[in-house]
Formats: C-alpha cells, structure tokens, sequence
C-alpha cells in the first residue's frame, strides 16, 4: 500500500510546502487508491481526476515559483455531492437532478480554492441528504469500509467511507441531523457538525435550513480542525451565517483538558444501548478521567421529544425547500399536455420513496388545520430543547454521549421500516434542533469489528473546547490510527 | 390519529405529487405509523413557552434592493441545465386556458 494515502491531510500539506512530495503525486495516489477500491465501497458518484489533476499541477507550480499557498494547497478532498463546484455535475443522489451541471461554486467550494484544496469527486448521499444509510441514493447503496454487507451511515455515507478506506484524507458533509456524524461513527472517522450559521450554506443543496450545516470529516480530530478553518466565516450570500470571528482551531487543540467538566446526560444512556457502545462509552469515559476531566451526570429532560419534532420540523422545511423543483428551470420534467401534470409527474417520478413521504409529511403539517398542532408545537418544543443544553452547559463545558445506539447496521435491516430508520438518529439530531456544535469521534469497535463512535457537544461557538476534548482524547488512543482491510 | 387515503390524496395535490394507487396505500400506513409516534409531542406543556423558528441568533438582514448582474457565462450555464427554452426564457406548458 501506498504510505501516501495512511498520511493525514496536516502531514500532507506539510509534505507539499516542503516539496518533500508533489500534489500531483498525492493526487495521483489517492485517485489510484479510489480506482482500486471504490468498486468494491461505491464512496464516489463521480472521481473528478481530470479537474484533480489539472488543480495538482497548479499548486506544483504555485509552490516551486515560491508564491503565497493556501492551507490546503495541493491537499485531496471528497466532496458530498449536494455542495457545488462550478462546471462539476451535482446529482444530490437524486433522479430529478441526474444530468444538473453546477452554474456556480458553493461558498465553501470558493473558499476551498483560495486554500488550494483538490477536488477528487463527488460523494453519495441518501437522496436529498434524507436518510441515514446511503440506501436512499437514487443511483447505488456505498458500502462500509470495515465491512461492506453493512451500512457506512448517512446521508454523508460516500464522504465517510471515502475518508475511512482512504481514497480522500478529507471530506465535506452535510448534517441536518445527524448527517456527518452518524456516518463518522459508522465508519470509524471523525465528523463535525459546527454551530448553526458558523459555514455558510450557500451552494448546498437545501434540505431543512434551519438545521442543515455543512462540516468537516477526517481521519484525525487535527485535519477536521484544519478543514473548518478553511470553510468557516460569514457569508453575506447566506443571511443565516453569523458574523463571529473564526478563530485558528488550530491554536487551542492542544490545551491539555485538566478541570474540564463533562457532561453525561442520562436520557441518552438507555436501556436500548447496544452493549459494545455502552462498552466503549465507559472505556472513553475512563480515559477522559485519566487526563483530568470532571465527569458530572446531567439532565437533558426533553430529549425524549427530540426524534418527534425534529422529523415535523425537517419535513416542513423540506416541503417548501423541495417546492423548486418543478422541471421549468432545472432538473426532470415529464412532458406532459398541461402545466399541473407535468409539475405532477415531474415529482412524481423524479422524487424517491423518502424524499416524497417527507414531502408529504411535512405538507401534512403545514397545512390548514393541522399547522398549530404539529408545526408551531413543535417550533414550541425545539425551545425547550434548546433550553435544556443552555441549562447544562451552565454547570458543564462539553457533552458525551454515543454517537449512535447501535454500530453500522446491516444493509437492507431497516430500509422497509421508515419510522426504525428515524429512530436511528435519534443521538444526533438534538445538536442541529439546539443550533450547537457536535462531532463523532472513534472510540473503539464492537465484537464483529464494526466501528463506534462517541459525540461531544460544546456551547454555541465553542468548537474550541470540542476540538481540544477530542485532540487529547485521540492522542492517547490508537482507533483513527487502524485502518480497513478492503 | 388515523390518516385517511382521502387525506392523502388531498395533501399529494397540495404537494404537487403523482402517487400510483399502491403507492398511495403503502404511503397511508407509513404516514400513520409516524403520526402516531409523533403524537407525543402533545403531552409536553407548551402554553407558556415561545417557538423557535430558526438556530441562528434571530437578527433579520437588510440589504439595498439592487440588482447584482451575472456574467454571460454564467446565464449561460443556468440556461444549459433548463428543460425547455426560448431566448432568454424559460418554457412551459400554457398556464391559463383561454380557448373556452
């Protein structure tokens, strides 16, 4: 195996500043890598080598003229596939969006030029971002890397198998609920969700835009801090980000966390825990103690709630988010003798199963007589979630929980069942419903080898504290340092 | 809560979606299966509590209500990925039915 593509993104821009290797040869590495086995993981909807390559080649030249490089100058990265990147198709894993071509770059995409990232494809998702396995992909199901009869998570499954089978050091996600850290925990990397409105959301394919934040997935909690100091910033495209100084992530990590006072909410320790995360929990509990923590039992007294309001407020959002697509000016239309059968048709066979029974719920509730009910309860509920974590964090500085019930599923275990599949969210989604940041970070496997993963949860704006948890947590564990026989 | 497949017929036209008939009776139990799960969320205590409707801070934008012009290229690329056109124009089927 290449040494290459073992190497965090940190080390490889390292590398490249210093002419040690060429981008073109990391490129060219990780494009063989993902040759050889993506077939076997199905990560990329499309390897964008061309555009890899001629980018690789720039940054080659930036470097060896001495002119001023970026932070990620000549460094691969994966991108989900409802981000856009001028000129590149963007599917969002969708029928009606099969043959798109993006007019324009996402913010993100802007800002990960001017750090002269390197584009080396496009990712899978579930279908709109909604889903929590990839199953829900118009075009194929990825696979985990650790074991490909199980799911890699979703909907940013294709950027976490791609990041852990190591055809990309790095990845951007999309996280509405749980989007980029369930599929870190599934596949064994790490994951972030930063605070709503700290990255801007223009360019990404709208799901629920009140939750929906685009994130950062790595190998290493380091090469995660790395990506958000890329991609965070206000945004005047983009009304909801939030014009707060971007502080060098870099800077803090490695504070040791003496005194840190850490948070264990017992709702999320349950009776339907799977004994091996309960296992790996406790193990990572006893080595946050070790490097000087305070562990304090707390209460999230409405996270019961959270799975219930979550899918009527991401339905509703979607509803209307999804209303654009039409077929007048973009994406599927069935042609058809008049306007309303073609708007029909359009969605009837450009959508998939979930987008559509999102759709409907959410049109469910919002519409005339059910609205109070369902759509402004739960707006009223959501306040109290909120308030929870705000009570909390008042007597500690972070939050850990699992990342997930349960490791990767089996493909196919719960496709047939929508209401099981929501359920599986059910760790994640009250970090984008409280608007704070959260990541998964690996934490050990269960006794079939599939990956765990534990999230923290800081205060709104305080990755800082998150990334420096997780830094000093990893530096005296071996997980992201073992990697997939595939 | 029991949904009904009037119901969903009725919010499948508001949502503008074709369902085939299988489809719609597959899709009356799921929703209701999920109704009913969300159904709790009425025992929670609200009546003093206020929403939220959003993550962010809640402090509204303003800006100057001028036009930004695109480049060609880029109008240009909007329109490649446009189902039907005519000039600078999108085209559809006719919206009003004037021959009666």
């Amino acid at each position: 195996m290449n040494e290459i593509i073992k190497m965090s993104a940190t080390t490889l821009a390292e590398k490249i500043k210093n002419k040690d290797l060429t981008s073109v040869e990391v490129t060219q590495a990780f494009i063989n890598r993902a040759k050889e086995v993506d077939p076997k993981i199905k990560a990329y909807i499309s390897i964008t080598e061309e555009y890899a390559l001629k980018q690789a080649k720039e940054s080659d030249k930036k470097i060896a003229s001495g002119k001023e490089i970026g932070q990620l100058e000549g460094v691969p990265i994966a991108i989900k596939d409802n981000i856009l990147i001028e000129n590149i198709k963007m599917t969002a894993s969708s029928k009606i969006l099969e043959n798109y071509v993006a007019p324009y770059d996402a913010t993100v995409i802007e800002k990960l030029k001017s750090s002269g990232a390197v584009f080396i494809g496009k990712t899978n998702l579930d279908e709109f971002a909604m889903g929590s396995s990839t199953e829900n992909s118009a075009f194929f199901t990825t696979r985990n890397p650790w074991n490909t009869e199980h799911i890699p998570g979703g909907s940013s499954g294709g950027s976490a198998s791609a990041v852990s089978a190591m055809t990309a050091p790095l990845a951007l996600g999309t996280d509405t609920g749980g989007s980029i850290r369930q599929p870190a925990s599934c596949c064994g990397i790490v994951g972030v969700k930063p605070t709503y409105g700290r990255v801007s959301r223009f360019g990404a394919v709208a799901f629920a835009s009140s939750l929906d934040q685009i994130g950062p997935m790595s190998k290493t909690v380091e090469d995660s801090a790395l990506l958000l100091n890329v991609i965070a910033g206000y945004d005047k495209k983009d009304s909801t980000s939030i014009d707060v100084a971007v502080p060098n992530y870099l800077d803090t990590i490695k504070q040791d966390i003496k005194g840190l006072k850490i948070g264990l909410p017992k709702e999320y320790f349950i009776d339907g825990l799977d004994s091996d995360v309960k296992k790996s929990i406790n193990e990572a509990i006893e080595i946050y103690k070790k490097l000087g923590a305070e562990i304090i039992e707390i209460s999230l007294p409405h996270t019961d709630y959270a799975v219930a309001i979550y899918y009527i407020i991401c339905c509703s959002e979607a509803s209307a988010n999804l209303a654009r697509y039409d077929g007048v000016r973009y994406g599927f239309r069935a042609e058809c003798d008049n306007l309303l059968d073609e708007y029909q048709k359009s969605r009837g066979q450009g959508f998939g199963p979930e987008v559509k029974r999102r759709i409907m719920l959410g049109t469910y509730a919002l519409s005339a007589g059910y609205y109070d009910a369902y759509y402004g309860k739960a707006q009223k509920v959501r306040t109290l979630i909120k308030q929870d974590f705000e009570n909390a964090f008042k007597t500690v500085d972070l939050i850990l929980t699992p990342s997930s019930p349960t490791p990767a599923f089996k493909i196919g275990e719960k496709s047939s069942d929508p209401l099981q599949m929501y359920l599986s969210d059910i760790f994640t989604i009250s970090c984008n419903l409280a608007a704070i940041p959260g990541m998964s970070i690996p934490c050990g496997f269960s006794q079939k080898g599939i990956p765990i993963g534990m999230q923290l949860l800081a205060k709104n704006f305080d990755e800082q504290t998150m990334f420096k948890s997780a830094y000093s947590y990893q530096q005296s564990t071996n997980w992201h340092k073992q990697f997939p026989n595939i | 809560m029991e949904i009904s497949k009037k119901d969903v017929d009725y919010v499948a036209s508001l949502a503008r979606l074709e369902f085939s008939e299988k489809d719609k009776e597959s899709l009356t139990q799921q929703l209701d299966s999920i109704l009913d799960y969300i159904e709790k969320i009425k025992e929670v205590d609200t009546s003093k509590i206020a929403p939220t409707s959003h993550g962010a801070t809640g402090q509204n934008v303003w800006r100057e209500d001028t036009v930004v012009k695109s480049s060609q290229s880029t109008i240009d690329a909007l329109f490649k990925n446009a189902p039907d056109k005519e000039g600078d124009f999108f085209k559809v089927k006719k919206v009003m039915d004037t021959e009666e």
